[in-house]
């Protein structure tokens, strides 16, 4: 019986110090992305050519014909999926000027590395651009718990980049 | 002019009458010729109306090809969400029955080549270590199951080497926005490999030692836990689960893990962890645990009502190619269970690991190490180790691992000097 009260105070207590929820849906990341002003939808295809360097990127995980993406003058908006351990992270990105303007983690399912969720992780990812051979042009550190999260979310910032050189909108 | 009308010129009047009568004909048919030729122009030039129906067909039929591009672009749309579809279902991390279930796994091999030092045989042996496969399934947004199978040592059954155990089956529920319950088989939070132990996400081809035999990882338990963030940067896990149970004369905590086999639920044992991720590459972790009785209401050697308090404490930092690891973990057993083995009141460790990337393929480690199962004897019981080695990542879920260890361990004790090599990858 002790222990039952015990258990309940505890759930109580988790409760009342729940903080807000970090996580953003797709239409507040697009309206932080590019205020009231709707952008247009697009799509890239991802054809041969683009094929090669998509693989490479993320390691064949993007198995899709097509990445629809939101733009409005030169600036892109992603939103990505991409499995850390067992289930999918979903991981919003803006590109302008070919550099990461701002990087959200929307949804995350797994049940361990959640940190990669906290702006002290994904700042760093604030003006990064693409090296020649795809990779980041600043060194990202990781959170030791979920190394596995920040590799899904390093590749998403990669392809997203990729991509985006692939549009209308990249310089 | 006809060679007849020539003739005809130098003769009479009625001559010139029939050169004007020839002349007449010649003009009257060529006026008849000119007049079919105009009519034959007239025809090939449509009139207005014509043309306008002309436009009136091209314009219908501009509609329809219109139409069918629609069409055709809305099937081409289709089709790719299907596809995309399908792919999703199939994506990294797989799927067997639909999208919401995925497999993935681990494995290790691993080639050790030790010297003993002390008296005894020396180990030469190659043994794949560890086969784990990852079943998950996503219910619904908030609730989940995570499962992880294992084989060890390849081989299980009676009298051989290897074991199959479930390593990990539990239903997390999001029950509020940063909060989860988690109820099942469970990996305990508590040190740093503990939950976190991919092969290629840690240096050197056997796990530390400190975490072993002192923590000791893999640990796992049956019972509930919740965990969440309490503010950003903050989190934390409160479990309460079956405990530890020496059995047959036993000390080590390491040999104390039940497994949640038919498991003695008579003494719990309930854990608490604070973790600190705010700054980006910096860990810092705090685990108190509590076990009420690691003889599970049990007598042995006249020892009982043994209960058990562990603290440990780790922190881990990256900062560009660097990173350093630092743990500590320490164990206050009752004193009865000096009765069973002296000086095993007090079982701790300690290591450092400083490592350093050169590049996504290449980084070096080192790592110092002291633990003690028997530190409450005040002798000399205290093993230590230094390694030092390399990884190299063929891609970035899977490495080669090389290392070169040097024990020291007391007298009598084995004490294995030598090299390891090995390989890992996770999917």
């Amino acid at each position: 019986m002790k222990k039952v009260l015990v258990a309940g105070i505890l759930l109580l207590i988790t409760c009342l110090v729940s903080a807000k929820g970090a996580y953003m849906t797709s239409s507040e990341f697009l309206e932080k992305a590019f205020g009231s002003e709707a952008p247009k939808i697009q799509a890239i295809w991802i054809k041969e050519e683009l094929k090669k360097v998509v693989h490479k990127i993320t390691l064949g995980s993007l198995k899709k014909l097509r990445v629809k993406y939101w733009v409005k003058d030169d600036r892109t908006a992603w939103i990505l999926e991409e499995v850390g351990k067992e289930l999918p992270i979903t991981i919003g990105v803006v590109i302008e000027n070919d550099e990461i303007v701002n990087l959200e983690i929307l949804t995350f399912r797994e049940s361990r590395g959640g940190e990669v969720r906290y702006p002290s992780f994904t700042n760093q990812f604030s003006s990064l651009r693409l090296e020649k051979d795809h990779s980041l042009n600043k060194h990202i550190d990781g959170v030791t718990g979920a190394t596995l999260s920040v590799r899904a979310v390093k590749k998403v910032a990669r392809l997203a980049l990729y991509l985006h050189s692939r549009t209308p909108a990249a310089s | 002019m006809t060679v007849d009308t020539r003739k005809r010129l130098g003769k009479s009047p009625l001559v010139l009458i029939e050169i004007v009568r020839d002349a007449r004909v010649l003009f009257i048919s060529g006026l008849i010729a000119l007049n079919m030729l105009s009519i034959n122009c007239a025809a090939a030039t449509p009139s207005i109306d014509e043309m306008w129906q002309v436009i009136q067909q091209q314009q219908a039929e501009i509609k329809m090809l219109k139409s069918r591009l629609v069409e055709t672009e809305s099937k081409t749309e289709a089709t790719a969400e299907a596809i995309d579809l399908v792919a999703e279902s199939t994506a990294s991390g797989g799927s067997l029955l639909g999208g919401n279930t995925v497999i993935g796994g681990y494995g290790e091999m691993h080639y050790n080549n030790l010297e003993n030092q002390a008296d005894g045989s020396d180990k030469s042996a190659m043994d794949f270590h560890r086969f784990v496969l990852f079943f998950g399934h996503q219910f619904t947004d908030s609730v989940r199951f995570f499962s992880e199978l294992e084989v060890e040592h390849s081989i299980a059954g009676d009298g051989k080497v290897g074991e199959v155990e479930l390593e990990q089956a539990f239903i997390e529920w999001d029950y509020s926005p940063e909060q989860k319950l988690t109820a099942g088989l469970f990996l305990l939070p508590v040190g740093i490999l503990n939950e976190t132990h991919e092969p290629e996400t840690f240096y050197g081809v056997e796990r530390n030692n400190v975490e072993k035999n002192i923590v000791p990882a893999t640990w796992w338990e049956g019972g509930a836990s919740l965990s969440g963030e309490i503010t950003q940067g903050w989190s934390y896990n409160v479990a309460v689960t079956t405990g530890l149970f020496l059995k047959g004369g036993k000390y080590k905590v390491r040999d104390g893990r039940q497994k949640v086999g038919k498991a003695n639920a008579e003494d719990l044992a309930y854990t608490g962890r604070i973790k600190y991720t705010g700054s980006a590459g910096l860990e810092l972790g705090l685990t108190f645990q509590y076990q009420s009785d690691l003889l599970q209401s049990m007598t042995v050697s006249g020892a009982d009502d043994v209960d058990a308090t562990l603290i440990e404490a780790h922190a881990a930092y990256q900062s560009g190619p660097f990173m350093f690891r630092a743990l500590y973990a320490t164990w206050d057993i009752d004193d009865d269970i000096n009765l069973i083995k002296a000086g095993a009141d007090e079982q701790t460790g300690w290591y450092l690991e400083p490592s350093y990337r050169f590049s996504p393929e290449w980084g070096v480690f080192a790592r110092y190490e002291r633990w003690d199962n028997t530190a409450g004897a005040g002798t000399n019981s205290e093993m230590t180790q230094f390694d030092i080695g390399f990884n190299y990542w063929l891609t970035e879920r899977v490495a080669i691992k090389m290392d070169y260890q040097d024990q020291d361990a007391p007298n009598g004790s084995k004490e294995e000097d030598g090299f390891n090599l090995g390989i890992g990858w996770s999917f």
